[in-house]
């Protein structure tokens, strides 16, 4: 079944654009329609974690900080589209901007960043997010930029060509929530994300990329100017993020630096790693299921109900905990990640020659 | 001049405290090139038992004097904490051992959270307090008011600090310890049981945790399932400042951060006249954090790392 369905490449294309295509349908009537909410959350961590894999997948660089730039593009959004400034631009105007200054920022960030390495690198763009997210939490003096803790509200939902996301649409007596219209928003921008993430890691660029992750010095020596590639790494997945952090603050109307914080730079990283970094079906997969399996385990309310008679523990503090568990256990399971890419799985079948080799360069497989 | 001298001792206190729990992560780092991300959750148990075991020793024997109940407080922890560690790092840390870097890191990050949700079912979301019980005797020095219990925390700090050294320097084990951090394969070859030397390195860290974790909920009054993790990004932090993987390069980091961190918190408002309050003390750290790091990419203390080949 599967053998034949490889040979049809184009029939298994159709079969998943139609699955896309129906799946908030499916979940809005299977499930309610909180879990079509669930389904856009997927998609703009999905964003992220494409955006991150760039930087760390790719180019090996650890990122830490990475949620920095998903805030730089909510925030931007929020002051170019709400009351808190009275502006209200055009959907199409301001995420375009909120992406360009996120990696505007990565490329300030990467600059000071180049000469460090591995762990150093981690700590420092971590600081840099923490920094933000103190100023987002702060800047509500002297001047009120941010509206610090409380946050920014009422931004301006998406518009496009007159329609408004921001109201619920009724159609055949039915009536379907905006998240339906954010669904195939999402579902379009991701897969202009995924297409450029694929056609990136086979390109000249992609490929310098792997030489640095690889071994810096050697690719050096091949002619490669290290400095503008890792700069131009930082850049990209900043602007993916400020990207995804644009539509965030669209879709949710609200934000607060609360959003933001460092738990968010972990957990996409954490899609990432787990999926199988540098391979982009597998931080999908990594993506999907870091996002779906805490809103699952929300229903083990029910589950205690239906087998105890009783809720025992409530689930809101049971939730985070199986999720800690399930993570250390799949990471347990697939140290390479659940779907590696194909250089990795080598790498870890390597002959012992090749795998000392790789123990030196920074974050690869050790033997 | 008396706001300086005060928030310098305030400074080292805090930076005392952060240079013990730097320690925990230098250790594991230094053998094991692992962030054990799970060692400020350790801390916050160690704070939890600690503080669970001093409000039974009050309800029993409530005339014991306020130090001897915390001495037992802290003499409950120390197992426990140890135990934990040897279970997480014999549990999720070496299967992993020969895989990627970043796995290890993950299953650390997946432990930490664990031990922050099982901090909240067992104590729940709120503060817990840390009954007064010790004497509030304060000096006077320069100035400054020095309570006694901040001279206990540091005198107390600076000897584990000594008793560490000593350990790593003096010891059987401390030399098996950094012969595993040299080289594993070699340290094998010579005798050593590298497995035994590495849980051994979890347990002491713990150990030196715990009482860390005692330190802090004394220090501020209070302790909380969440505290482990600013604590645990702040001693890291400090570590990664003094050269990570260096033991002498976690206590002048820690030290260092701390003052930093204190007087930052007294002086931002003056150097960007009155633009940036207290609450900035956390970006001033941090800035200092990347200053250090751009100009001495490998920590204050920390070898160059040679560019390998």
């Amino acid at each position: 079944m599967l053998e034949r369905l490889r040979q049809r490449p184009r029939l298994v294309f159709a079969l998943l654009a139609v699955l896309l295509a129906v799946l908030p349908f499916m979940m809005g009537f299977g499930l309610g329609n909180s879990w079509v909410r669930v389904l856009d959350f997927v998609l703009l961590y999905v964003l992220l974690a494409i955006g991150l894999n760039i930087v760390v997948g790719y180019a090996g660089l650890l990122d830490l900080g990475y949620i920095a730039f998903y805030a730089l593009g909510a925030y931007l959004y929020a002051w170019l589209a709400s009351p808190h400034f009275g502006l209200h631009l055009p959907f199409w105007a301001v995420l375009p901007i909120g992406a360009m200054l996120a990696g505007l920022f990565g490329v300030l960030l990467g600059a000071p960043t180049l000469r460090l390495r591995g762990d150093y690198l981690a700590i420092v763009t971590l600081g840099f997010g923490e920094i933000i997210r103190i100023f987002m939490n702060n800047l509500n003096a002297p001047f009120n930029l941010t509206n610090g803790p409380q946050g920014i509200n009422l931004i301006d939902p998406v518009r496009l060509a007159g329609f408004s996301f921001g109201k619920p649409l009724h159609l055949f007596g039915m009536t379907f929530p905006p998240t339906y219209f954010y669904y195939y928003l999402f579902l379009g921008v991701t897969l202009l994300a995924i297409f450029v993430a694929l056609r990136l890691q086979d390109s000249r660029i992609g490929r310098a990329w792997a030489a640095i992750r690889e071994d810096e010095i050697a690719a050096a020596a091949m002619g490669i100017n290290t400095r503008n590639m890792k700069l131009l790494a930082f850049a990209m997945g900043a602007t993916f993020g400020g990207l995804a952090g644009g539509l965030f603050a669209a879709f949710q109307g609200f934000i607060s630096p609360e959003s933001f914080n460092l738990w968010e730079s972990i957990l996409v990283l954490c899609m990432i790693v787990l999926g199988g970094m540098g391979n982009i079906p597998g931080v999908i997969l990594g993506a999907v299921l870091l996002t779906v399996i805490p809103e699952a385990l929300r229903y083990l309310g029910d589950l205690q109900r239906a087998t105890l008679g009783h809720v025992v523990v409530d689930p809101a503090d049971l939730r985070m905990l199986l999720f800690g568990i399930a993570l250390v256990a799949m990471m347990l399971f697939r140290p390479a990640g659940l779907l590696p890419s194909r250089q990795r799985k080598r790498e870890f079948a390597a002959e012992d020659g090749v795998a000392e080799q790789e123990q030196a360069s920074l974050y690869d497989a050790r033997a | 001049m008396d706001i300086f001298t005060q928030q310098l001792v305030n400074g080292l206190v805090l930076g005392s405290i952060y240079a013990l729990v730097a320690l925990g992560y230098t250790m594991v780092y230094g053998i094991l090139e692992l962030i054990n991300f799970a060692h400020g959750e350790v801390t916050m148990i160690g704070a939890m038992v600690a503080l669970t075991a001093i409000g039974m020793l009050v309800g029993v024997a409530p005339d014991l004097p306020g130090v001897l109940v915390v001495l037992g407080g802290i003499l409950v922890a120390i197992p426990i904490c140890m135990l934990l560690a040897f279970g997480i790092e014999k549990i999720a840390y070496r299967p992993l051992r020969k895989a990627p870097r970043l796995a290890p890191l993950i299953t650390a990050i997946g432990v930490s959270i664990i031990l922050q949700n099982l901090a909240m079912l067992i104590w729940g979301r709120q503060y817990v307090s840390f009954p007064e019980i010790l004497p509030t005797t304060k000096y006077e020095l320069l100035g400054a008011h020095i309570s006694l219990l901040q001279i206990v925390i540091v005198g107390l700090a600076l000897s584990i600090m000594a008793g560490l050294w000593l350990l790593v320097e003096r010891t059987r084990l401390g030399r098996a310890m950094r012969a595993t951090a040299q080289s594993k394969e070699v340290a094998e070859l010579m005798g050593v049981n590298v497995d035994r030397v590495i849980s051994a390195t979890f347990i002491i860290g713990a150990a030196i945790a715990a009482i860390a974790g005692v330190m802090v909920s004394a220090y501020y009054g209070l302790a909380h399932y969440y505290m482990g993790f600013m604590l645990g990004l702040k001693a890291f932090s400090a570590a990664v400042l003094g050269g990570i993987g260096n033991i002498a390069g976690a206590m002048l980091g820690g030290l260092l951060l701390g003052v930093i961190e204190a007087l930052g918190a007294g002086y931002i408002g003056d150097i960007t006249g009155g633009f940036l309050g207290s609450h900035y003390q956390d970006v001033f750290a941090f800035f200092v954090l990347i200053a250090v790091l751009v100009f001495r990419p490998s920590g204050l203390l920390g070898e160059r790392v040679a560019n390998r080949a």
